[in-house]
């Protein structure tokens, strides 16, 4: 294989886990704070649709990126007040959320379908790209690093900053933090504001830089496979980076196929891998874990503050 | 007052659609009235309301049998599609034969194929422990994709002028009209009779009992005797026969063949009808028209108004939504500070004896 094609699959596999990695990462936050939010593919979708339309009618796709966190955000709210202040069932409201999410994307997408966007693409200078090698590491689009420092930030936030170990606590057992005297609801709606955020953020990758184009369902259940890979890095930001990119090889799987010419399989069987690798990376991951979970104590349980 | 919630639901979510409609640039009341009034005043819409209705309340009670014993099967759109899937095979293979056989066989083996999607998420989360909401709805995604395969490959029509779908089914694989002349197929009754039978069943057996014991109490459940596999195993493979079920009713009504594009969403739209039913079976016959009437509503409002077909899944989003809040405003009663303090024991004593309704979620 020569360097050139190495690269080039490097490269894919890099565009197709950045969208998985933060959005991961993001609800991966969420849920140390004790709060399983189901609705990460829909507001993935809204951060998609709100990224192109701005990024198309203002012709500068940062804005359309910054834009897509605050939608996502926005729609991130509506959970965090309906499963925070009323209460509501977890699980039930984030599928709400991401069925409201893909039909307002769909909505508010269709005068968008079939255009093109200016994308967020590579951001250093043509001289800095000009080997295969070189371009490995400066040769992609923003988010690819962003998703990178996003890692180490939040490793670092959970794990040796004050304020990460407060939000475990909440996550761990909201009783107790409640009545050292933090606010919980308060650490939790910042928590969910940014998974939202993210989750905006890694829709409008797609919309920006993977495809870039709006359709609906863009996003394709990418939403989902990033609450499982959650799940799979047990709540830990480096195995998330991992499972992240190697998700990103799966799913670049019917393209290398492709490119190296291979045919044996359908092109759906192909198309079916990332969703039936996620379930295989779940059972081993159950298999290997079968005394208790490394999941937060308080995840998706409700919190009232005793008066 | 848990009757309330729905009725609160509805009416809010006609105020807000009415209004976002509008901030997003339609004709925001000309929308709600087109799409919740308008089919309400038409004969002809009311079989088609029939015809929607049938396999959300089939699909949603099964799913409620699940949601009560806190088991999440959100993989009935997969479930629909293999139950689909497994009746066409037995269509394809069938299509020179004749007989009044052929038809229970279909049928028979939709619920089969339904129930082998569903049992993947029962087998691993009794085995290994996997999150069935994770698993179940990965396995939607795969289902598509395995209905794509076949359609462009195996079982293309060879004289469908290379459109990727089956041939026709015949007059013997095709449901019946129990009125003639109307839209209205087998499928409606059999709907209300499997509401009916989860009603009974629900109330009144064993196996009931222990679906509502887990969902409520489950340590409680586990000292009565009832196992958690055994009740994973219930829930879903009664949401994955019945998803099945509705699934090949479908290709055999309204569709008569399998086509590419036949997911329509309503394994994920049975979910809301669930909910909007309060998980009672009756409940669900009444929530299963209510949400059929936005498709219904929402079809007539793409050609009558050119609103986007995306509206129907907002409008039903947002019932989700209110609902969920109405719920807490049902379930909880605002009361002054002063009164608060006199009867807080009470409020205590209230608060112990409400169930522990949709608290527990594993991951």
């Amino acid at each position: 294989m020569s360097l050139d094609l190495l690269v080039a699959i490097l490269m894919t596999v890099a565009g197709a886990a950045t969208p998985l990695l933060i959005a991961g990462l993001g609800e991966l936050v969420v849920e140390k704070s004790g709060v399983l939010n189901l609705g990460v593919e829909g507001m993935m979708l809204i951060g998609a649709v709100t990224g192109f339309a701005v990024a198309t009618s203002t012709g500068v796709p940062v804005l359309g990126a910054l834009a897509a966190m605050a939608a996502a955000a926005a729609a991130s709210l509506i959970f965090a007040v309906l499963v925070l202040t009323l209460m509501a069932n977890q699980v039930a409201t984030g599928l709400a959320l991401t069925i409201f999410g893909t039909g307002v994307s769909a909505l508010i997408g269709a005068p968008f379908v079939g255009i093109t966007t200016p994308t967020l693409g590579p951001v250093f200078p043509d001289f800095l790209t000009s080997s295969p090698l070189l371009r490995l590491v400066f040769g992609h689009s923003p988010l690819v690093y962003v998703g990178l420092i996003l890692t180490v930030a939040v490793a670092f936030f959970l794990n040796r900053s004050r304020s990460g170990l407060i939000l475990r606590a909440v996550g761990e057992s909201d009783a107790a933090a409640h009545a050292i005297g933090y606010p919980v609801l308060k650490i939790r709606y910042l928590a969910v504001l940014f998974g939202g955020a993210m989750a905006g953020l890694a829709g409008s990758y797609y919309s920006l830089v993977l495809t870039p184009m709006w359709a609906e369902r863009l996003t394709a259940g990418r939403g989902w496979i990033a609450i499982a890979l959650v799940v799979f890095a047990s709540w830990k930001p480096g195995r998330m980076l991992a499972g992240a990119y190697l998700f990103g090889l799966v799913m670049t799987m019917e393209l290398q196929a492709k490119a190296a010419g291979f045919n044996v399989f359908a092109p759906e069987l192909l198309a079916a891998l990332p969703y039936v690798a996620t379930i295989a990376v779940l059972a081993i991951i159950s298999a290997a874990r079968r005394t208790g979970t490394a999941a937060p104590a308080c995840l998706g349980k409700p919190f009232r503050a005793a008066a | 007052m848990m009757l309330a919630a729905p009725v609160i639901a509805v009416a809010a979510t006609l105020i807000a659609g009415a209004i976002l409609f509008t901030l997003l640039g339609h004709d925001g009341l000309g929308a709600t009235l087109e799409i919740f009034v308008k089919p309400l005043f038409d004969p002809y819409r009311w079989q088609d309301l029939l015809v929607k209705a049938a396999p959300l309340a089939m699909i949603a009670t099964g799913l409620a049998m699940g949601f009560r014993a806190n088991v999440w099967n959100i993989g009935a759109e997969g479930q629909y599609i293999l139950g689909g899937l497994a009746g066409t095979g037995v269509a394809l293979s069938t299509l020179d034969m004749t007989g009044s056989w052929i038809l229970p066989l279909m049928l028979i083996c939709g619920v089969v194929g339904g129930m082998v999607w569903a049992a993947v998420p029962a087998l691993l989360r009794t085995t290994l422990g996997v999150n069935e909401i994770l698993s179940s709805l990965m396995l939607n995604y795969v289902a598509i994709q395995l209905l794509f395969y076949l359609m462009r490959g195996p079982w293309k029509d060879p004289e469908g002028f290379n459109f990727p779908q089956t041939a026709m089914f015949s007059a013997d694989q095709t449901l019946p009209m129990v009125v003639p002349g109307t839209l209205i197929h087998l499928g409606v009754p059999l709907a209300a009779a499997v509401a009916l039978t989860a009603f009974f069943v629900m109330a009144r057996t064993v196996t009931g009992f222990q679906l509502k014991v887990v969902g409520l109490a489950p340590r409680a459940a586990a000292f009565g005797g009832f196992g958690a596999a055994s009740t994973v195993w219930i829930a879903m493979l009664c949401g994955g026969g019945l998803a099945g079920l509705a699934g090949i009713l479908e290709a055999a009504g309204p569709f008569g063949q399998m086509v590419p594009q036949f997911p329509t969403g309503y394994g994920y739209t049975a979910i809301i009808v669930a909910f909007l039913g309060r998980l009672n079976p009756l409940g669900i016959l009444l929530a299963a028209l209510v949400l059929a009437l936005t498709y219904v509503g929402g079809e007539s409002a793409q050609t009558t108004i050119g609103l986007p077909s995306a509206a129907t899944g907002v409008f039903q989003a947002m019932m989700l939504f209110f609902l969920l809040a109405a719920d807490i405003l049902v379930r909880y009663r605002i009361v002054s500070g002063r009164a608060a303090a006199a009867s807080a024991p009470h409020a205590a004593a209230a608060k112990e004896a409400e169930p522990a309704k949709g608290k527990a979620v594993t991951a």
